[in-house]
Parts: C-alpha cells; structure tokens; sequence
C-alpha cells in the first residue's frame, strides 16, 4: 500500500514538472508575454464587462463568472501602456492571485489573444534584463527563448499585486490621466 | 487555524463554551452567592478544561485549573464561602485560562511563555493564598487516634452514620487477616460510634475451631471521607470478608445533590451513574452484576432492586438515579434534534439560493419576452417557492441575540467597579434572532453605546441619592422585531442629555449655527456628530468624541439607523434599526449612461421627474429646489465617467435619498423598479473604493454595482472641496 502511494507521489511531481516548465503565451499591448500553465486556471472569450467607476485605467470592471463577481485587469494598462481595445480576439485569462499567505483572489487578465502553450526547458530560461524591457523588473519573472526570440515570463504575483491594485486612494485622481506611471512610481518607492 | 486538526478545533470551541458559561456563572453570583447551580457551572468548566487539556496534553493548563478546581471544590462542598473577591479572582482565573489555551493552540509545541508562567503562579498563589487563610480557621477533621475503641453510647442516633457490616469467613484469620487492624485503620478516616458484633455462625463449643473466624462486625461510623475511600480501608480483605457499606443519611442528600447537577449530555446506565456521584465503587458494582448474571434468566432483578435488597443503598437515591437517566434520555432526544452545521457550508448554501433568485429571475425574464402564457403558471409558482426557500435559507443563519447581549454583564460588571458606581444590566428581548454576520458587526457599537452609558448616563451612588433615585442604576438592553427590521435599545436611568449644552458645544464647534432651530430630537442626534462630546474631560473609557459618529458609521455600513432620546435627569435611551440580513436587499434598479445600478430601496425616499424647463437646471448649478428645499444632487452618469462624452436623454429622472437626517439626490437615465437583490462581495481589490458597496448578477447576466450612497456622497463633498482649493490656489 504505502508503495502504492509512493509511486502516484513520484507521478505526480513528474507531471508538476512537466507543467512547471509549461507556458502560456497571450498577446498584450503588442507584446508578446507568457505566464506560468500553473498559474491559469481558465480562459475565457468576452461577454459583457461591468465598468467600476472611480478606479484606475488598469481595472477594466467586473464580470459575471457563473455567478461569482470577478475583477478583470486591462494588462496593457496595467504594464503601463495604453488600455487594450477589445477585439474577436480578445479573451480574459483567470487567474488566482495569493494574498495575506493564505488567501486568494480570483482575478481576470485582459489579453489581446491567447497563442498557445509553449514547453521551455529549463536551459532556455534566463534571468532578467536588469533594464530595457520598458516593464516593471520585478513583473519579470525571467526570459524564455524560443527559437531566436525572447519571450518574458511575468511573475503573476507581482504584477497583478492585490496590495498594490487595491491602492485605489493613492490613485484616485484617475481623471488626471497619467495614473499608471503614478502609480509605477508610487510602488517603486 | 486552517490546518488546525479536527480534534482541538472542537477543544477549543467547548473550551469557548464552557468559558462564557463560567463567566456567565461568576457574574450571577454577585446577586445570589450561594446559587448551587452557579457554582457547579463554575466548577465543571474548570474541571472539564483540565480534563480535555489532559487529553491533549496540555500539561499548563491541567496545572493551572487543577489549582482553580480545588479550590472550587472547596466552595461546592461549602468549605469555603464564595465572596466578591474570589470572584474576581476567579474572573482573572478565566481569562488566563482562555489565554493559555489560545497559546496552546496555536504554538502547540513551543513551551509556555515566562509571562504566562508567571501569571499562573501569581493567580495560583492567590486562589490558595485566600482558601488557605480560610482553612487555617477550621476545625480539623481528623481526630486524634485513639489507642482503643471508644464507644460513644450519648450518640444513639445513627442517621448521620456509615453503616458498615463485615463478614469475615471463616478462614480469614487463617489468611493472616485481622479484623482489628482493619477496624483500627477505619479509625484514622473518622470517629467509630459503635461496633455491634454477631456471631450467627458461631458452632457449639466442641466443634469450634480456634483458628476459624466466625464474628460479624457492624460498625457505625462517623467520617467525611467518600464511600471508596472507606472501601479501600478494606482493600486487602476483600477475598476473606463480605463488605457493605451504607452511606449516612446525610450522604444521601449529597448524592441526591449530586445526581441532579449531573451533567446531562449521554445516557449512562445506573450502576455508572452511582459510581460517578460516589454513591457505589466500582467493586460494589461489579459484585452485583456479577451476581446478577449468575441469577436465572427469568429471575434476574434491575439492579436497582438488588442494591435495595442488599441494603447497600438507600431507597431514594435509587430512585432519583432512575429519574435522572430517564429525564436525560429524553434530553438527548430533545437536543438530537439540533445539528452543528459549519458555516462554511450554511455560506455555501445561501450563495445557491442567491444565484437560484438570479436565474429565477432570467426565467421571469424570458418567459415575459417570449409571451408565453401558458409557463407564465408555472413560472409564477417556481418564483413563489424559490422565495420560500430564499427565506427559510436566511432563517438559518439567524441567531439569537442573547448572547451578544450576556457578554454585557461582564462589562458592566468591570465598568461599574472601576468607575465605583452600582449599576446592573437588564436584558430582554434576548430570543429576537438576526443574521449572524450583523450579529458579529453589531458588538462593537453596543459595547461602545453601552461604555458610554457607564460612564456619562448613569451618575454615581451619591449623586443618584441626591437625584432622589434609587443608589443602583440600571441599564437596559432590549431587542426586538419590527416590520422585517430588528430593534436594540440600549436604556440608563441615568442623567440624561442636556440639550443646552449640545446646542452650545455644537455652536462653538461650527456644527450648527448660533440662531439655529432645532427640534429636540435634532438636537439629541447631533451627538453623532464627529467631534462632540459633552463630557468635559476624556476618560479612558470613553469622552474624546470620536465614539459617536463611529458608532453611527459602523450602523449605517450595516445599512442600519440609530437615533438617541433623552428626558435630563431620568436617562437616555439609544434606539438602532438593523436589517435582519446583509445577504439579500430589496434594492431600486436605475440606469444612467448604460451602466445599471442598484440603490438600496430603504434609502430611496422618492422619485421625481427631471424637467430642466421647470427647474432651470444648467451645468454649473448641482443643486434644485425641491418643494422649498435645497436638494443637491449628482448626475451619476457623469460624476462616474468625469472622461466620457455623454448625450443626455430627454427625460432625466431624479432619485431622492436619505441617509441619516440628510438628503440628495441622483440623477439617471432611466427607472428600472424594484428588484430583489443577491449581494456578491466585490472582493479585496475594491476594498478601499468609496461609494461603491456591492455587486449583484442580474437575471441578464450582466452584472451591476450597488451604491453607497452615504460613501458616494462623502466621495462627492470631498471632490468638490478638493476642487475648489485647487481653483482658489491657482
């Protein structure tokens, strides 16, 4: 018996493996972008999104997901980059984003388009750029390569910082416009 | 906590239970200090905490209220006189005991804290220093060992005695046994009265053995040790001497009394009952099942008869044993009917009634667009249970009140001490029930309302002599149901408001304007204002102004109201209105630039009809007269997408609110009625959003946010002041 479950343990940390070296690539502000397969828990295309008033450009509202009321994140906006026009392609990936240790928020990206799920080996994964990337460094998690190109692999924690998106206060003079540098700058600070 | 095992969660919310219930007990004894009841209560929560902390290895908190149980003993037993001293003590001893479980429970493993430690001992060294001091007076009980038996023949009445019958066999003396030694020994537990001695087999002289044992003792004894302890004198003879023992009389009041503070939460059989009061030993029991087995079937006697018979118990403890099983039995049944339901899951099920009246709707929905008249039946009947079941569903997350209100008694009864004045709590209205979650958000206002009554309502003894009063004051918690809201006043009999002075300190604090007219009432509800306290220097509990207008915030976040009314010098009486639930609103639909919103329909006063003709409304103005009133009001459309271009339809509604005493108004696009409303948190992200309280799923799908109308407004006045400075600055 206890080898038996000896043995689904070693199945299941080969799989976590295999996924763990998963992405997804999406599409956002004309970038190309990836995240964690771990990370998602969902894609889906586009009904109707409630605007929330007096918050920051990069939330894009609320929707309706069976019944649970999930905010959903412009990215492009949020990466510091013009909000996303929405598209046939447009989709919102779910993901759950960990506050507090222990709990967690769900939570909708804005993309452009989902391309599809890239498996990087460990050896095509590189550190950061400690500049140039014209993102946050700490929403990069590291760079993968894929053939000749590189693709950045964002650290969905950072980026999508419950701590940090829920500073509505410190931004709410949205009306101004230049929020998202505002606010870039605020939490560099 | 969330990993925290199955086993200690039930420890710790019985330990909880147990607590309150201690405290309960403690406060209870201020008016009535020798309640039985009070003090059993008392003593099995510290001796079920040892218990169960023993179980799990606690070995602190076993230590801790070992201390505490013996020296509730003490008192149960009526050794020790319980006064207000020991009741604060033992309030302390509360306490500490609640801390160190809530260390163990979390840092199960690390050692107790030197704090801790030391407070045990501190509050150890109090509860036996105080019970020593007792005990040094009394009389010992022991008494002297006497070299022979002294047979006391002034003391013939033997009520009072233990009876206790042995019956040496004839080998015993062949067994090394010596009846005298065992006789001698009893001595050592208490006084022996008599001895009688028979000889029932006693054989002619010529057939006597010397060596054989043929006495009979009956020994009335006199002691306070428990009936195992006598039993155990006879430990060893067991084997060579058949022994009864039947309590005093005395005795037999004490295990009736025993048998009724028996707790009553499992069936026990009877022969476990009398062990468990004392009443038997397990040996004695034993014996008579044994015995019982051994009869023929058909023969076989209830045990109680066989104690009877062989005279080793009396007839009414007996018989109040039999009562007490049966009362219990019909207890559990009694309780079985009620379940312990997490509420995790009680949650879970008011989401899916939620999301039942959303679809029920969408059907209601389509139905209507599709015309199809013969569902429209069926479709009405499903949207009559689906409120049915929407309503039975709240209904069980409604609690009794009663509880929030009891944990009063302890703050009042501190208070009171600290301030030195006499005050006692009244309760009623315990058994009105609400939501759970309003339950728990409503504690710290009621605590607030009710400090501040301690401490500014009620006046101190003299001053309440003076006043022709009576020396104790009272305050008065109250609750109960009307039209599908719940009521809590809180009364004092104390000194009441003055309304000069709020009207003066409200002057000099700009609140109101000198000349201004106030109704009574106007003037008493100006105490929720930020910044007004009429008393004149802060105390620790309450004074610095800021309590009032948190108390009305926090209400108000529940969507709830309080006002206050007051007579000077007979007292104040604080009156809250609490909707009964926070899962469901009867909400008003409005739409303005294609967004829907819902206004919670208790705040909407009237809808009006915009016409700019009549009103000559332009864009700078943001105010209209309303039958002679000034009105302010927003455009919501607009306040929320300040970036946006708007067209503005030709028929603009105007929405009257209210919130408090004050007055605005909205105006949309476009009425959409009432509607029942699910609210759907809007998570951690928008926690800091004002004016924005909730979300909900329309029968469309779509989702729409519900309005905060007072965060909304505050959101506004900030807006435009932070305008105006900036334009004043440039």
């Amino acid at each position: 018996m206890n080898e038996l479950i000896h043995k689904k343990d070693n199945k299941t940390e080969l799989v976590a493996q295999d996924q763990l070296r998963q992405y997804l690539t999406f599409q956002a502000g004309n970038e190309n972008l990836a995240i964690s397969i771990l990370d998602v828990k969902e894609i889906i295309e586009i009904n109707t999104i409630t605007d929330v008033p007096m918050t920051p450009d990069y939330i894009r509202g609320v929707i309706n997901l069976r019944g649970n009321v999930v905010p959903v994140i412009d990215l492009s906006a949020r990466l510091g980059r013009t909000r996303s026009e929405i598209t046939k392609r447009s989709c919102i990936v779910l993901v759950q984003v960990e506050y507090n240790d222990d709990d967690a928020q769900l939570l909708g990206m804005l993309v452009d388009a989902v391309d599809e799920i890239l498996e990087i080996p460990e050896v095509n994964i590189m550190p950061p750029p400690d500049f140039g990337a014209d993102i946050r460094t700490d929403f990069i998690q590291s760079m993968g390569r894929v053939g000749d190109e590189f693709i950045i692999l964002l650290n969905i924690n950072r980026v999508l910082s419950i701590k940090e998106l829920s500073q509505l206060k410190q931004v709410a003079d949205y009306e101004s416009g230049n929020v998202n540098k505002e606010a870039s700058f605020a939490a560099l600070n | 906590m969330s990993d925290m095992n199955p086993a200690l969660e039930t420890f710790s919310q019985e330990v909880d239970e147990l607590l309150t219930a201690m405290e309960e007990a403690l406060l209870g004894l201020d008016g009535t200090p020798d309640n039985a009841d009070s003090i059993n209560s008392i003593f099995r929560a510290m001796h079920t905490i040892k218990g169960s902390s023993g179980l799990f290895g606690f070995d602190d908190i076993v230590a801790f209220t070992h201390e505490a149980e013996t020296v509730l003993d003490r008192v149960r037993n009526g050794e020790r006189s319980i006064d207000a001293e020991l009741v604060s003590v033992l309030l302390t001893c509360k306490d500490h005991t609640a801390h160190l479980i809530q260390h163990f429970l979390y840092h199960e493993n690390e050692p107790l804290p030197e704090a801790l430690q030391q407070q045990s001992q501190a509050l150890i060294a109090q509860l036996v220093g105080q019970s020593a001091a007792v005990a040094g007076g009394m009389p010992s009980t022991q008494e002297e060992k006497a070299d022979h038996f002294e047979v006391d023949v002034n003391t013939t009445d033997s009520s009072d005695n233990w009876v206790i019958s042995l019956a040496f066999k004839q080998d015993a003396l062949r067994n090394g046994m010596d009846p005298l030694s065992f006789i001698r020994y009893l001595q050592t537990l208490g006084k022996i009265i008599e001895v009688i001695i028979t000889m029932p087999t006693l054989p002619r002289i010529e057939d006597m053995d010397p060596e054989d044992c043929y006495l009979n003792f009956k020994i009335v004894f006199n002691s306070n040790a428990d009936k195992k302890t006598i039993e155990d004198v006879f430990e060893f003879a067991e084997d060579d001497c058949d022994i009864h023992i039947l309590p005093p009389n005395s005795r037999q009041e004490h295990y009736l009394q025993l048998l009724a503070d028996m707790q009553e939460d499992q069936v026990k059989r009877l022969g476990e009952m009398l062990i468990e009061i004392g009443a038997l030993t397990e040996k004695e029991v034993a014996n008579i099942l044994h015995e019982q087995h051994n009869d023929n079937e058909e023969e076989a006697k209830p045990i109680g008869e066989m104690l009877l018979e062989k005279n080793i118990l009396q007839q009414p403890v007996i018989e109040q044993a039999l009562k007490k099983q049966e009362s219990v039995k019909q207890k559990i049944n009694k309780e079985s009917n009620y379940i312990r339901v997490d509420a995790a899951k009680l949650g879970y099920l008011i989401n899916l009634v939620g999301e039942l009246v959303i679809s029920g709707a969408a059907m209601r929905l389509m139905v209507d667009k599709h015309g199809l008249s013969d569902v429209d039946d069926v479709a009405s009947t499903m949207s009559h249970l689906v409120e049915d079941i929407r309503d039975t569903a709240l209904q069980l997350r409604m609690v009794q009140i009663g509880e929030t209100f009891t944990r009063f008694q302890r703050v009042v009864h501190d208070v009171s001490k600290e301030l030195g004045k006499q005050i006692q709590l009244q309760i009623t209205g315990g058994e009105s029930e609400l939501d759970k979650t309003v339950v728990e958000k409503i504690n710290d206002p009621l605590t607030h309302l009710v400090r501040n009554s301690l401490d500014h309502g009620i006046e101190t003894p003299a001053e309440r002599m003076r006043a022709g009063k009576p020396e104790k004051g009272t305050i008065q918690l109250n609750a109960y149901h009307d039209s599908g809201r719940i009521v809590i006043q809180i009364t004092d009999d104390g000194k009441g408001l003055d309304p000069d002075k709020i009207v003066a300190k409200a002057v000099a604090k700009g609140l109101i304007k000198q000349d201004q007219v106030l109704s009574k009432s106007e003037i008493y509800n100006l105490i929720f204002e930020p910044g007004l306290s009429t008393k004149e220097e802060a105390s620790n509990l309450s004074g610095r102004g800021v309590g009032m207008d948190v108390v009305r915030r926090n209400i108000e976040a529940l969507r709830g109201s309080v006002s206050v009314d007051s007579e000077l010098g007979l007292g104040t009486t604080v009156t809250i209105h609490l909707p009964l639930t926070l899962a469901i609103i009867d909400g008003f639909m409005v739409e303005a630039q294609k967004e829907r919103y819902i206004i919670p329909l208790s705040m909407v006063e009237e809808c009006v009809e915009m016409s700019s003709d009549e009103w000559q409304i332009d864009d700078v103005q943001h105010y209209v007269n309303l039958r002679g009133q000034v009105l302010p009001y927003l455009r919501l459309g607009d306040f929320f997408h300040k970036n946006k271009k708007h067209t503005r339809t030709q028929r603009e509604s105007l929405v009257v609110v209210r919130f408090g005493e004050a007055k605005a108004g909205f105006v949309v696009d476009e009425l959409h009625g009432e509607n029942q409303t699910v609210i759907k948190p809007l998570g951690k992200l928008f926690e800091n959003l004002d004016g924005i309280g909730g979300a909900t799923v329309l029968g469309s799908g779509d989702v729409a946010l519900i309005l905060d109308v007072q965060g909304l407004i505050q959101h506004a006045k900030k807006r435009v002041n932070s305008t105006l400075a900036l334009s004043l600055a440039v």
